[in-house]
């Protein structure tokens, strides 16, 4: 058979049907990212104008076109608009991240933050802050490496004999425990100096944000998000099977490795800067998911759910609950009841994404 | 309409890990045929259709298609000629019938180029000739086992390729839908020519349906040719440890075998 459409003697009610569905699809995904890019930027701007002081919106624009403006430059320039910054980029590296993983494994627990990825990174950098006594660059490049070094110690230990999705979540979890009671080693051990420091790698936290923190972040999500958005189509088909995906063309143990490596550098560089705000990586993908409908690729409306979860998080932490409460708190909380919605429904039917 | 292209397995050394599956298999598949393979379980057969599609890497040996070794070939260019449906795929949660049936376009796709028109109308096509145009906005979770094959077999036919790979199309069928799914497959290879190769378990409808079988048994080529060559006693026999008795189907004109058990027989 060759594709010659001219001289079909199919009806072509069916072709406008198949045509019909598919814009249908695509027309609700491109409806979905734009409310969420239209919330992202209200929760922004939002976040710019809340606080302490409120800043009416003309000033809040005034700073950022670069305008001095006696009070509102330091607060809005100087901590609000860097923390802002980099809650976005930080949730965006999470979301996809988060949802590259549950879609490559079909299973919405193999999130980096439950497979021991994000414990990896953190884990690296209490051990570069309390033994090492490294500096915060020096923590970061540590965490980053870390994070990249426990991926691939368990794709190598998960994939000894090909696929095999469900090993891979065990393998992982395995890992996060020891990475977990690493942690909690060094913890006990820490100087109270370090405490401090050190507790903003496992919970995930925005505090002190500045420019220096933001850069790293961006310029790994400037590189490495076309990386992987490019890879979605590839990545929907290995979603079939891995036989079928290579019967469809799909070099499915490349893609997996390019894949992984460059979701992995998303979350490592977003952990080296903000820790790894909890369960934002595993929530992003189920919910953009549910947004979308099944079909289309989940991977931009999952880097904006994560962007919008982090930037509302934050601001709730910060002003709703009277204390302030660090991000990952706040996203900890969101997180616990869905994961324990998502293991029942897993039990009771082995659903996927 | 291509359908001279030539497919066939050299000196074919199988194996996963250290356990040896098929040593030393040559196989010529005719094109344009309809071609069975049968064996006793664990012979090699999903194996042997696996290598084939380059799926499996052969320790020794090479698989080429139209002169060229089909492991050397680029991924996709392979997939726009050579197409196959395993024995369990899986259908991401909630996805469409439409939208699955999509997927079976990829060979032919870029990795930014827009979907065409050419690719709705080989989607409407493969939907009409399965008979599942009905179900394009359907769930495929909300399927019967039978409508869920014919989707899958839809989307291979959207690949549009002039050879197709099937891996047990018919298990878990009810013998309805099984019969269903292989007269499918005999219109599809009457009416545009495709090769067909599929691994059956049932001999009865395999001689029935393929105009070629191929006995394997202990890692190789027991028998080849036409069902009435390969499905005889002896070969039942020594293949599958069983007596029998071989009789003319009087449906097809094609051999039909009947097993002898300990149990329950006249003589």
């Amino acid at each position: 058979m060759s594709p010659t459409p001219t001289r079909s003697l199919i009806p072509s009610t069916t072709a406008e049907a198949v045509a019909g569905l598919r814009r249908a699809r695509t027309r609700r995904w491109a409806s979905v990212v734009t409310v969420l890019s239209v919330l992202v930027i209200a929760v922004f701007v939002a976040s710019l104008m809340i606080g302490q002081t409120f800043y009416p919106i003309d000033e809040v624009a005034r700073v950022v076109a670069g305008q001095q403006v006696p009070g509102a430059s330091f607060t809005v320039g100087r901590l609000r608009l860097p923390r802002a910054v980099l809650a976005v980029l930080v949730g965006l590296c999470f979301g996809l991240g988060g949802v590259t993983f549950q879609t490559m494994l079909r299973n919405p627990l193999a999130s980096p933050d439950i497979i021991g990825i994000s414990s990896g990174a953190s884990a690296a950098a209490v051990f570069g802050i309390v033994t090492l006594g490294l500096g915060s660059t020096g923590v970061s490049v540590l965490a980053i490496v870390a994070g990249l070094g426990v991926a691939l110690l368990i794709y190598a230990l998960a994939f000894k004999n090909g696929a095999a999705g469900i090993r891979l979540i065990l393998v992982g979890i395995g890992i996060s425990s020891m990475l977990t009671a690493l942690i909690n080693w060094e913890l006990t051990r820490a100087a109270q100096w370090d405490l401090q420091e050190a507790l903003r790698w496992l919970a995930g936290s925005l505090n002190g944000a500045n420019w220096d923190a933001v850069i790293p972040v961006l310029i790994a999500l400037v590189i490495l998000s076309p990386l992987l958005i490019g890879q979605s189509k590839s990545l929907s088909i290995t979603q079939l099977g891995d036989d079928t995906a290579e019967a469809l063309g799909v070099g499915v143990s490349r893609t997996r490795l390019f894949v992984i490596v460059t979701a992995v550098g998303l979350i490592a560089f977003a952990t080296a800067a903000a820790g790894p705000v909890a369960f934002v990586a595993f929530l992003s993908g189920p919910i953009a998911a549910r947004l979308t409908g099944p079909g289309p690729s989940p991977l931009i409306p999952a880097g904006l759910v994560g962007a919008l979860l982090v930037l509302t998080a934050d601001l709730v932490g910060q002003f709703a609950l009277g204390t302030r409460y660090p991000v990952g708190v706040v996203t900890g909380i969101l997180g616990a009841p869905y994961l324990l919605y998502l293991i029942i429904r897993i039990n009771r039917s082995g659903g996927s994404l | 309409m291509t359908t001279d292209h030539s497919l066939s397995a050299e000196d074919l050394h199988l194996s996963y890990g250290d356990a040896d599956i098929i040593s030393g298999l040559s196989l010529e598949l005719p094109a344009g045929d309809i071609t069975g393979i049968v064996g006793a379980n664990a012979c090699g057969k999903s194996t042997l259709l696996k290598s084939m599609s380059r799926l499996l890497t052969p320790r020794q040996g090479r698989v080429i298609l139209d002169g060229r070794q089909v492991h050397s070939m680029p991924a996709k260019q392979l997939a726009r000629t050579l197409g196959l449906l395993p024995q369990t795929p899986i259908a991401p949660e909630g996805i469409t019938v439409a939208d699955l049936v999509g997927r079976g376009r990829h060979p032919h796709q870029g990795a930014f180029s827009r979907w065409s028109a050419a690719d709705d109308l080989a989607v409407a096509e493969a939907l009409d000739v399965t008979g599942t145009a009905d179900l394009a906005d359907r769930s495929v979770d909300e399927l019967s086992g039978g409508q869920r094959q014919r989707v899958w077999i839809a989307m291979a036919l959207a690949q549009q390729t002039d050879i197709l790979l099937l891996d047990e199309p018919t298990t878990f069928l009810d013998v309805n839908h099984q019969v269903e799914v292989l007269d499918l497959l005999t219109e599809l290879n009457a009416r545009s020519g495709v090769t067909i190769v599929m691994v059956l378990h049932d001999l009865n409808l395999a001689a029935r349906y393929c105009d070629r079988l191929v006995m394997l048994a202990g890692g190789g080529i027991h028998a080849a040719g036409t069902p009435a060559e390969v499905l005889t006693e002896d070969n039942v026999e020594e293949v599958f440890g069983l007596a029998n008795r071989i009789i003319d189907d009087p449906v097809s004109g094609q051999p039909l075998m009947l097993p002898i058990g300990r149990h329950r027989t006249l003589c």
